[in-house]
């Protein structure tokens, strides 16, 4: 029969020899393993006080941006919630009133925007339909939570700080995420 | 028995029909179809007159007819022209054309907003279908857009002019289909603009067909209004009997609500039966209408997204399985979500939600704060 792989390593049959059977040598080598690890450095880290360096494309929980003036991006367009392959996103879309100006960046904004969490994939493809960089995946990853009735993100949760009001929570929401070209 | 017409035979693209006298290139290659016929913005075969404005129709004409057969120096506008017999016209068989295209269409859009995500006629907009197809990446044009001073033109119909494309279809729809023609278009050059004279409301029985018959969203529906996207929307053939319109029309449902009312377009995108006011206005309750079915929809266009034809439902075996019993639902959506409330009905809401209409909280406690 022809060999599925070159890796296949023929199993021993032969009977163990005196030496062998002592057992001392074999125990020695693995004690030797087993001391060599204790002298190396420990790969694990005390997570949650310690966290571990993001890849530059880890995608966690979504944020809703605001520009450089502290108004929401979002218009309500409906892109994110027509490229999301999950269907978690959902949104209903209001008229800017006159005097709410410095609140919304454009005429028409999302009055509610929710993202089931539950659904969501974490695929990013809303981040990459959103016209309006309005919409992104962030470095955090989202909390566990013992209820499910929690994992409705609506906009209270997905907001960005307000630069203006709170430029140190703004930015550290931003984190290290350049701005996208539109 | 009418008197049997002499047919002419015309080539469009290497592809030969026998058409009536007198018919224009445009509506030959149309008999053809698919990508054949040019595309086209401001002609719109139910209204006489229409046509020779946005030049995105051109053709180029290899042979102007079997008895002269010389090719016509410049691209012709198909609309507006008249087809020989031995005609010979090149479309997209034509680098010319395309070429020629693609200049009409940054011309088109050097004074449009692209302001897409706001506007409620993305998705079904033809300058969006067009410049997609025929347009460039990026602009080229570096300076500001033309603006203009923002008219109310009535509690039904919302203008942007900063949209238009100055096709003309809104004014021969008033001039065609109702008495009296309150709006035109104003000016000369940059400064023309569609508006009433000295701000009036356009309260036409008919008027509210400018919405249908706009190419772009400079025109649209203001009851509708940032409601919802049309691809979120389900269209549904649906006729009633109105003593001023046929009463046919497509209706934009979103489970039992009728978000919009608009008339039904044919292949070319073009509306065959306008309807009243009444009809696209004011009846915004499903038991208002006759429901025919689904109203077809390409499957290329983004309204098809998340539609799906022909599904087969696996049945449901839980109750048997468990003697009857439903299974017992672990989160009802409905107990969370802000969105989409059952109780709300966003499409009764008159013109446009504001903040204020979200202002009532419509819950008691905060399931996330208090579960």
């Amino acid at each position: 029969m022809q060999a599925l792989t070159s890796k296949a390593k023929p199993v021993g049959r032969k009977p163990m020899t005196f030496w062998e059977k002592l057992y001392i040598p074999a125990i020695a080598k693995g004690m030797a393993i087993t001391f060599k690890h204790i002298f190396r450095k420990k790969p694990t880290i005390n997570y949650p006080e310690k966290t571990r360096p993001f890849s530059p494309v880890f995608r966690g929980v979504q944020v809703l941006n605001r520009d450089e003036e502290g108004r929401e991006r979002c218009t309500a367009c409906g892109l994110c919630a027509v490229a999301c392959p999950a269907e978690a996103i959902t949104m209903e879309a209001a008229e800017r009133l006159p005097g709410e100006e410095n609140l919304y960046r454009e005429e028409k904004y999302a009055v509610k925007y929710e993202i089931n969490m539950l659904r969501c994939i974490f695929c990013g493809l809303c981040e990459e339909a959103c016209p309006k960089d309005a919409v992104y995946l962030s470095e955090t990853m989202v909390p566990s939570n013992y209820n499910r009735k929690t994992f409705v993100y609506s906009k209270q949760e997905l907001l960005i700080p307000n630069p203006l009001t709170d430029p140190e929570a703004f930015a550290k929401a931003k984190g290290a995420r350049p701005e996208k070209t539109l | 028995m009418a008197e049997e017409k002499k047919m002419i035979k015309v080539t469009v693209d290497n592809i030969t029909i026998e058409v009536e006298p007198g018919t224009s290139i445009l509506n030959a290659a149309r008999k053809i179809g698919g990508d054949v016929a040019p595309p086209a913005m401001c002609y719109y075969s139910t209204l006489k007159g229409s046509g020779g404005k946005c030049r995105t129709c051109l053709v180029e004409v290899a042979a102007g007819s079997t008895a002269d057969p010389r090719p016509m120096p410049k691209l012709v506008a198909s609309c507006r022209t008249n087809v020989m017999d031995g005609m010979i016209v090149k479309n997209i068989t034509s680098e010319k054309v395309l070429d020629a295209r693609k200049g009409v269409v940054e011309f088109l859009l050097i004074n449009h907003p692209l302001d897409c995500p706001i506007c409620d006629q993305a998705g079904e907009c033809s300058l969006q279908d067009l410049s997609f197809e025929h347009g460039a990446e990026s602009t080229r044009y570096e300076f500001k857009r033309r603006t203009f001073e923002k008219h109310d033109i009535g509690p039904y119909i919302q203008l942007h002019m900063t949209r238009c494309i100055l096709c003309y279809r809104c004014v021969y729809v008033a001039d065609q289909l109702t008495q009296k023609r309150e709006h035109g278009i104003l000016d000369r050059g940059d400064h023309s603009e569609i508006a009433t004279y000295i701000h009036k409301a356009l309260e036409n029985q008919f008027i509210g067909n400018v919405i249908d018959v706009c190419p772009v969203g400079a025109l649209t529906d203001k009851t509708f209004r940032f409601k919802n996207r049309v691809w979120f929307l389900k269209p549904l053939d649906a006729h009633r009997s109105c003593p001023h319109c046929s009463g046919k029309v497509t209706i934009w449902n979103r489970g039992e609500e009728v978000y919009r009312v608009t008339a039904r377009k044919d292949a070319w995108g073009e509306v065959k039966d306008f309807i009243c006011n009444e009809c696209r206005f004011e009846k915004k309750k499903t038991s208002d209408w006759t429901i025919e079915g689904p109203t077809l929809i390409s499957r290329h266009s983004v309204i098809s997204a998340g539609h799906y034809v022909g599904t087969v439902k696996p049945q449901e075996v839980m109750p048997e399985v468990m003697d009857g019993r439903e299974p017992k639902l672990l989160m009802d959506i409905h107990s969370v979500s802000e969105v989409n409330r059952p109780e709300i009905d966003l499409s009764k809401i008159e013109g446009p939600a504001h903040s204020s209409d979200f202002k009532q909280d419509h819950f008691h406690f905060n399931p996330k704060v208090n579960p």
